[in-house]
């Protein structure tokens, strides 16, 4: 049996098999291969080749091929964010020699100021505060006028430069202590006191022995921080706590632990990581969100 | 081939129980000391299925050997269904989460980071895979007119394959995975689904090595490369060092951007050779047999074949465009992705033009429609992916729905549809039936199912283009848009 043997023209398309037949009837057309596709695999090869003088492309030894064009993509990303930067360079130049409560004023630097903050915000902010500034538990919503450290556009500069208890003495620091933690008020005496604190706002579902036991205990003990009437104080980031508005919840359990650990949130500081303008700009929008004072 | 002979294989059968009963003990092994939940379970499942598979031959022990090899083959088809329909329910779960994130039910095993690798997996491994193991096995045997060699062992590598398959399942929904796209399983999975594959392998080769034919038919070089590949990519990505060897955890012997670099050659080229190569395979039997043609051009079978696997195996960096990867690895991926168009091409041209002579077929049988209307997705989206690894593209393509929209083209338009051609023709033929049940139902499943696949890409386009689009829009100041908090979102305060 020879191979030669089997082999007969197809009818159909006039070609001659290969003379392999498997599994009965298998076989395959004798054909070259199609010159157009034979062409564009060609063109396909010598745009590569071609590529390849260009680009940097075949590592060696000691490195790579750099190809004619001396490209490197972090060399090509540098220039663009050069471009960038001096495109923006003005406007960047007359924010940091304007005074921030001066850049309200200016119809054209305000409008950079919002845009650029608004960019700062989302890439750095937005992870806590969230994408629309309303904040979530444990991270204060900024769209409010309910300000801890102050709702000035200058106070909101410096709470971003340099963030709330992240080490630094720059910080906004100040510790609320941790009245159950370490045995300061008995547990009780604590469920009294948040069933006052929680009586301050109005809310309806206090007891109202309790609160009316916790009011000595808060004047003795809150007062100094949170003020008499319990409105807060700005200045020690003592939050207000006659407005209804809580940062880690307003429930008896959620005010308790408060008492209990003191809480204690942190920001990072950013004007290690962000320049000057940024900071600003940064300032500038937030205090623009609605209740900038 | 046709000679009934009933034999009692004693070395076989005293081979394959003694090898049931080391796993069965080293599943009990686990299932007792693994010092974590998933390695206690695995455990247990390697020794219940050890246990039943002893059970089995020692109550089996002889051998009815007649013509070809064909029972695990039909268990494979069984489970290529059974698997795809498990397959593409968890991709349409998944993608209603996308749409509705209640739907993750606040619990850790049904959540899409979870759920996503399960769908990947199902329809690529489950599904594809126990595709090419059902008609890798049935084509070997005819086109080599050998029986497979082996009295278990191809049964171990079909049962051992649906094992390997639970295994990952119930590793990816308790929240082990080595976190490598496509290659998620645990090391222990991955040394079970090694030992499996090198089965796959020596039986393969053994059927080779026994056939009566002499010539290898092209489709089997397809098969070949597909295993062998595969074996290859399998060993080296999936290198790690268990942190013990009772515990499912393992740590990566790669690390940065060398680990990136690795997992997108074997990434990249699990789509060549298990979902390329080894579908060609398939395309290469089916097709011609199918509508009684010779191939095409043998010439073009062997040139697509060489420079398809040559350069299919470099292409891997241009998923990693733009990013810490070295350019010179960026470029030779990029050129390496535009050198293989026409190396894939070659089999879209193969496919299609063996119905020369027979186009008449396109009308008169579905099961040729969707067999052809596969190689033509094929061709779509290997043309697709040449021009998403061009730099320029793939800065507005990569990262966007663009990315899952060519992927699906090829999965569901050439994988799944030449898939579906290839079962249609086996199942007839494994149970000596007539014909299917019904043609007008193959009529639905094509319609239904091109229909569906066309509105997926274009919408996955549209959606893509516009994303990328959306992440380079810069305002008229020079400042990234997709950075800005969208407008109008309404506030809320924390209060109660």
């Amino acid at each position: 049996m020879t191979m030669a043997g089997h082999k007969h023209i197809d009818e159909v398309t006039g070609v001659e098999t290969t003379g392999h037949v498997w599994d009965g009837d298998l076989c395959e057309l004798n054909k070259p291969l199609p010159k157009w596709w034979l062409y564009v695999f060609y063109a396909c090869c010598v745009w590569a080749f071609g590529y390849w003088m260009v680009y940097p492309a075949w590592p060696t030894l000691t490195g790579y091929t750099q190809g004619y064009l001396g490209y490197s993509q972090r060399a090509a990303v540098t220039a663009e964010v050069n471009a960038a930067k001096a495109a923006q360079d003005t406007y960047r130049q007359a924010i940091a020699n304007t005074p921030i409560t001066e850049v309200k004023g200016k119809e054209d630097l305000m409008q950079f100021a919002m845009a650029g903050g608004a960019a700062a915000f989302g890439d750095n902010c937005s992870g806590c505060h969230g994408r629309g500034a309303q904040g979530a538990l444990g991270y204060p919503n900024l769209n409010d006028d309910d300000w801890i450290w102050g709702g000035s556009v200058e106070q909101i500069e410096y709470t971003i430069a340099h963030g709330i208890r992240n080490g630094a003495d720059e910080a906004r620091n100040s510790a609320m202590p941790r009245f159950g933690l370490d045995g300061i008020l008995e547990p009780a005496v604590i469920s009294d006191v948040a069933n006052y604190v929680r009586s301050l706002s109005g809310s309806e579902q206090v007891d109202a022995d309790a609160a009316g036991r916790g009011k000595a205990t808060f004047a003795e003990q809150c007062a100094a921080c949170h003020a008499e009437d319990g409105k807060g104080n700005q200045e020690m980031g003592a939050p207000n706590l006659s407005d209804a508005i809580w940062l880690y919840g307003g429930s008896q359990e959620a005010v308790t632990q408060s008492i209990v650990t003191g809480r204690g949130g942190a920001m990072p500081a950013w004007a290690p990581r962000l320049d000057p303008v940024t900071v600003k700009m940064l300032a500038v929008y937030v205090h623009s969100l609605g209740g900038g004072k | 081939m046709s000679a009934t002979a009933a034999v009692k294989p004693a070395l076989s059968n005293a081979l394959a129980m003694g090898s049931a009963a080391v796993f069965a003990a080293l599943g009990v092994f686990l299932a007792v000391n693994g010092v974590d939940p998933v390695m206690n379970l695995h455990g247990a499942l390697l020794a219940l299925a050890s246990v039943l598979a002893l059970i089995y031959i020692f109550t089996h022990q002889t051998e009815e050997r007649s013509g070809y090899l064909d029972g695990p083959i039909r268990v494979a088809t069984l489970a290529a269904v059974f698997w795809g329909v498990i397959g593409f329910a968890a991709g349409d779960f998944i993608a209603w989460q996308l749409a509705f994130p209640a739907l993750n039910f606040d619990l850790p095993w049904t959540t899409f980071g979870r759920l996503r690798p399960l769908h990947t997996s199902a329809v690529i491994f489950a599904f594809g895979g126990n595709v090419l193991l059902a008609t890798s096995f049935y084509v070997v045997q005819r086109t080599s007119r050998a029986r497979m060699p082996g009295r278990w062992s191809p049964w171990f590598v079909i049962w051992g394959y649906q094992l390997f398959i639970v295994l990952a399942a119930t590793s990816y929904v308790l929240g082990a995975t080595q976190g490598k796209e496509y290659a998620e399983p645990e090391w222990h999975v991955d040394i079970f689904l090694t030992i499996v594959w090198v089965t796959y392998l020596l039986v393969f080769l053994g059927t080779l090595w026994k056939r009566e034919e002499p010539h290898i038919y092209v489709a089997n070089w397809f098969y070949l490369a597909f295993i062998v590949t595969v074996a290859m990519l399998h060993l080296v990505n999936g290198l790690s060092v268990p942190v013990s060897f009772l515990g499912s955890q393992s740590y990566p012997v790669m690390a940065g951007v060398q680990a990136a670099m690795t997992q997108w050659w074997y990434g990249h080229n699990a789509v060549g050779f298990f979902l390329t190569a080894g579908f060609l395979g398939i395309m290469y039997y089916f097709v011609p047999k199918r509508v009684e043609r010779p191939v095409y051009s043998y010439r073009l079978s062997i040139v697509h074949f060489w420079s398809l696997i040559f350069l299919y195996i470099w292409a891997g960096p241009h998923h990693l465009h733009y990013t810490a990867l070295p350019d010179w690895a960026q470029t030779l991926g990029m050129t390496f992705s535009i050198m293989l168009w026409m190396p894939s091409w070659g089999g879209m041209i193969n496919g299609l033009m063996t119905l020369s002579g027979a186009w008449d077929r396109l009308r008169t049988d579905p099961v040729v429609r969707l067999l052809v209307v596969s190689v033509a997705f094929y061709g779509m989206s290997t043309f697709e992916g040449p021009l998403m690894s061009i730099k320029a593209v793939n800065s507005l393509s990569h990262y966007t729905d663009w990315t899952i929209g060519h992927v699906h083209s090829g999965a569901l338009g050439w994988v799944g549809m030449v898939s579906f051609g290839a079962i249609y023709c086996l199942v007839p033929w494994l149970w000596k039936r007539e014909g299917l049940y019904s043609i007008k139902l193959v009529e639905w499943h094509f319609w239904l199912s091109t229909i569906g696949i066309v509105l997926y890409i274009t919408s996955m386009w549209v959606a893509g283009i516009t994303q990328g689009l959306m992440w380079r829009a810069y305002d008229n100041l020079g400042f990234l848009k997709s950075f800005a908090p969208s407008a109008g979102f309404c506030s809320s305060s924390v209060a109660s």
